[in-house]
């Protein structure tokens, strides 16, 4: 099943190309914000796909990492050498100490535990008086890199962004496969077994936490560039929230189903709100359409989609 | 991001038959405000009545044919970016209007202004742009933050009103709201309270109000916040025992769900829509009529923002090529203002009279501020002495 | 801060606690008995108002507009049931969580499109307007107390009802162990109904008696819902007892550190950043409240026991 993930970086890749004709930086713009909102949702799915662990405090890692680069920009600290460590070590030790109180949770407590962690990131980020408080930070600078400015040009930020996508994606996957992984999965299905097996699970499943969060601050460092903008925002519950949609509308536990439905999330939303001022009256019960008809979202729709599609066509043979 | 086509300027269109007219010729103007979520209703004031100047002007903004492309924001100033680019890029707009909020402001700034187009707000004025990061590209028909918030100030203190009572949510434009009272109002401060933004229940704060006995409160709740406080303080009956001044907690947007409980109750602005001029009286028939709602503040400085282009084009003979020439345009104010005096400072925010307006009921049972007195005139903001530019 | 302002702010604190229990009831209850997550649960709260406010308009009688808001309420909320969310029940969580969240999108956008996007109020009924005076220099709106009383009551009720009847006995089976109550021969599809229903109607009245308090407005219902999940996470997931407790914890918890979470920070540092960092504090009050409970109580305070 590696055809889809390679079939969407290339589609990604090739987009510029096909963008080059009248709106480029526009779509570009867009489908920047769908690749670097996809690494965080690819944090997201390693924990509630592989390990059954829903974080409802996500957004609060991706403005951890913007957040990071902000400041330090506003003391004229550009140099994406210092604040990309600076934002991955904030989000990674965020979600660290967090996640040490929020896995002794399970279920909707860890929900909620969680949601609970990135309120209180949000709310101090709206008391920061001296960097904006709740009107946000304008980063009046993009980091730059070797003291080259790689993210001013918007087409090789594109393919940066893509790159990190990409790297992340590939990290994810050999994480899974990898023993670390069948643990980890394994405590999904049945934490007690694991546990008799000789596995601290608790120790695995805040590894896999500490990662998420470093993909979410990843992810909040390529946004504060992209948007030049930094605010309480970006860790908003509802932003956590969207997050948590975008995996299971792709399908779970697959990781490009992570991509694909960030991919269809954002764009049907931008589409349909090109079409009507109400056009949640229609995303809405789309959504809820797309549960109620199929298993395993998206993906589960098109393959359920694909196995009908077979069968029509196998019968006629007599 | 749904286009609007007025329909008179289709028809205006079609009854010409100018089939030689280029789509290319087509002034495309972005409007951008927050048409989402409980402040939706502010941003719809805004749309409509910049929609309602160019109606009004018949299709037309300086002589050229114009498409409306509206883009909500959302108030996610990351959409907001994400929106605002398409504007500049997709639908290479010659000019961009909004947003209604600050931080939304903030977002889009940049990325207007450094594409090389002009930027106007009819409603966000923030200090920063006023001052040191003033710029050539970006005009405001509202005013800067610190004078309506002044306006109440200067009041408290001519009137003699001894010990006042303030309350605002914690951000800032919270901050900068009492910072402006207190500038001019040098009596007795009661105390100083800050709630968290979007905060809907009032009851501690009022049971403090209660306590502390002032002569007056002066409160800063923009939108939903203010409706609730204002009902309360009423239900509370401190309505009659002490001066209520506000800046942005009544007015046209949240009138119709505060009616009676905000009835006598005092705010500074820049405007009212009794403001006795002829097109003032103009512009709120035809709004009342064409959206069956009292126009507010952000409606009035939208049309302004219309009239603002239409006048800057008229010099310009329609042309938006020369960035130079259209900024030294636009500079000029080439327009009467719904609200009579009008121009703009260095900065490009405005140079305008304040008013303390009052809560009325009008005889058709709605609701309106009403100029109570005027308390500043032709003034100036203070950080345009920060601002470069000449 | 005089012993006055302490007693007005405790009744704030009792009014936000019992207002957030009415939501709290019925969404702790359809998670604790039908093991299903209901995002909806706030937008039966902002639909309550709408519809008092709609029926007032129509009547000019706020106990009509109370009555035919509750039956309305109740009447959509089964209408949902019947529609989406009974193919919903056997479903994992998340799905649950999607399609709920999908109506939320429509019907804020809904109420939006009907009613439109300004805020609307609904008035104090004529013989519950002003205040009284509870102690002498003490006055406190009647309609807040009001509020108070019917949430105590209805609290009451729950009580006598979940632990006095056989109803209340299999609803609380249910929430310990729903399957075995299915084997042993009760209709729990008509169990589930009923206690929707309720839990619907308790939503929709939260939503009509804080209307004349609150702006009527579309979205209302979403911060409310966050906090009422804060309740029964806290209270333990499908316990009443434990959803009341834990309201009146929250409700007194944020009204009280709104109020004198300056006041107190002031003994220990300057008024000026007292003033900005109390209010950060005062927000983030019962999220850390719920972190600590979480923390040495990983399944809330009052958990069904068999689960």
């Amino acid at each position: 099943m590696t055809r889809l993930p390679t079939a969407i970086f290339l589609g990604f890749a090739l987009l510029p190309a096909a963008a080059a004709f009248g709106t480029e930086t526009y779509l570009l713009d867009l489908f920047m914000r769908v690749m670097i909102f996809s690494i965080a949702a690819l944090g997201l799915d390693l924990l509630v796909g592989y390990g059954a662990l829903v974080s409802f405090g996500h957004a609060a890692f991706i403005g951890i990492g913007a957040y990071a680069v902000a400041i330090l920009a506003s003391h004229g600290i550009n140099e994406a050498l210092i604040s990309l460590p600076v934002a991955l070590i904030a989000a990674t030790a965020f979600a660290y100490l967090t996640g040490t109180i929020c896995l002794r949770t399970r279920g909707v407590y860890f929900i909620m535990i969680t949601l609970a962690f990135g309120q209180m990131a949000f709310f101090l980020a709206s008391s920061l008086a001296p960097y904006g408080g709740d009107d946000g930070l304008t980063m009046h600078a993009r980091s730059t890199l070797f003291g080259l400015s790689p993210f001013k040009n918007e087409r090789l930020f594109y393919y940066i962004v893509l790159a990190c996508l990409i790297g992340c994606y590939c990290l994810c996957r050999s994480l899974v496969v990898s023993r670390f992984g069948r643990v980890f999965r394994g405590a999904r299905e049945n934490a007690t077994r694991m546990a008799t097996l000789g596995f601290d699970i608790y120790r695995y499943q805040l590894a896999a936490y500490a990662i998420s969060g470093a993909l979410g601050g990843l992810a909040g460092f390529l946004l504060a560039n992209a948007t030049d903008f930094v605010s309480p925002a970006y860790m908003s519950w509802q932003r956590s929230g969207e997050l948590i949609i975008m995996i299971i509308l792709g399908g779970l536990g697959t990781l490009h189903g992570a991509i694909i439905g960030t991919l269809a999330y954002s764009l049907l939303g931008e589409y349909l709100s090109g079409l009507t001022e109400n056009w949640k009256m229609i995303f809405g019960p789309l959504l809820v359409l797309v549960v109620l008809l199929a298993r395993g979202g998206l993906l589960g729709l098109a393959g359920q989609v694909a196995a009908w599609w077979r069968k029509q066509h196998a019968e006629p043979q007599p | 991001m749904y286009r609007v086509f007025t329909p008179l300027a289709a028809i205006a269109a079609l009854a010409l038959v100018t089939s030689t007219v280029n789509a290319q010729d087509k002034l495309k103007i972005g409007v951008i405000a927050t048409l989402s979520g409980p402040p939706a209703v502010l941003g719809q004031q805004l749309r409509n009545g910049f929609q309602l100047a160019v109606k009004d002007l018949g299709g037309k903004l300086g002589g050229r044919e114009v498409e409306i492309i509206v883009q909500d924001d959302e108030l996610k100033p990351d959409i907001a970016v994400t929106k605002v680019k398409a504007l500049l890029e997709r639908d290479k707009v010659d000019f961009v209007v909004g947003p209604v909020f600050s931080n939304v402001l903030q977002a889009i700034f940049k990325p207007v202004t450094d594409a090389g187009i002009v930027l106007i707000s009819p409603n966000a004025g923030t200090s920063n742009f006023a001052g040191k990061e003033c710029n050539a590209n970006f005009f405001v028909t509202s005013y800067q933050n610190d004078q309506a918030f002044g306006v109440a100030g200067k009041y408290a203190q001519d009137a003699g009103l001894k010990k006042v009572f303030l309350i605002a949510p914690n951000y800032q434009a919270g901050r900068d709201a009492l910072a402006g009272f207190k500038s001019f109002f040098k009596g007795e401060i009661a105390d100083e309270v800050f709630v968290p933004l979007g905060q809907l229940d009032y009851s501690a704060e009022l049971s403090k109000i209660a306590t502390a006995k002032p002569d007056a409160i002066y409160v800063f709740l923009p939108g939903g916040m203010g409706i609730n406080f204002v009902k309360q303080f009423r239900q509370a009956g401190l309505a009659d025992k002490l001066v209520f001044l506000s800046a942005f907690t009544v007015d046209e947007s949240t009138l119709p769900a505060q009616q009676d409980a905000a009835l006598g109750f005092f705010a500074g602005a820049n405007w009212a829509p009794n403001l006795d001029t002829p097109q003032n009286k103009k512009f709120v028939a035809g709004y009342e009529k064409e959206f069956n709602a009292v126009p507010a503040t952000y409606a009035f400085q939208a049309y302004d923002a219309a009239l603002l282009i239409d006048g800057a084009l008229k010099l310009t003979k329609g042309s938006t090529a020369d960035k130079k020439a259209l900024q030294a345009a636009l500079q000029k104010a080439n327009f009467t203002s719904l609200r009579g005096g009008f121009k703009f400072n260095t900065n490009h925010y405005p140079i305008q009279d304040f008013y303390l307006v009052k809560v009325a009921k009008r005889a058709d049972g709605k609701f309106q501020t009403e100029i109570a007195k005027k308390v500043f005139s032709n003034d100036a903001d203070i950080h345009a002495k920060d601002c470069p530019m000449k | 801060m005089s012993m006055s302002l302490l007693i007005v702010q405790i009744l704030n604190g009792l009014q936000l606690g019992v207002l957030l229990f009415l939501i709290a009831a019925g969404l702790t209850l359809v998670f604790g008995v039908m093991n299903f997550i209901n995002l909806a649960h706030g937008v039966q709260y902002m639909l309550g108002a709408y519809l008092a406010v709609m029926f007032y308009g129509m009547t000019g009688s706020s106990l009509l507009a109370l009555v035919f808001a509750l039956l309305a309420a109740l009447a959509f909320g089964l209408f949902l049931e019947f529609v989406v969310f009974r193919h919903l029940y056997e479903r994992d969580h998340l799905d649950q969580v999607i399609a709920t969240f999908g109506i939320i999108l429509f019907l804020n956008q809904a109420v939006k499109y009907i009613w439109g996007a300004a805020p609307l109020s609904l008035p104090i009924p004529e013989y519950f307007s002003g205040s009284i005076v509870l102690l002498p220099g003490l006055t406190y709106p009647i309609w807040r107390l009001v509020i108070i009383a019917s949430g105590l009551a209805i609290a009451l009720l729950l009580y006598v009802l979940v632990s006095r009847t056989r109803l209340g006995m299999l609803v609380r089976a249910g929430a310990n162990n729903a399957p075995m109550v299915s084997a042993l021969g009760v209709d729990i599809r008509r169990l589930f109904m009923i206690v929707f229903g309720f839990g619907t109607m308790l939503a929709g009245f939260a939503g009509i008696m804080i209307a004349p308090i609150l702006s009527v407005e579309p979205g209302m219902g979403d911060t409310i819902l966050i906090l009422a999940f804060v309740v029964i996470v806290i209270g333990g997931i499908g316990s009443i007892r434990g959803a009341f407790i834990a309201a009146l914890l929250i409700g007194l918890a944020d009204t009280l550190g709104r109020s004198f979470s300056v006041d107190i920070l002031r003994l220990v540092m300057a008024p000026s950043p007292a003033r900005t960092v109390g209010p950060a504090i005062a927000s983030m009050l019962i999220y850390l409240m719920m972190a600590l409970v979480l923390y040495f109580r990983p399944t809330g305070l009052f958990p069904p026991k068999g689960r």
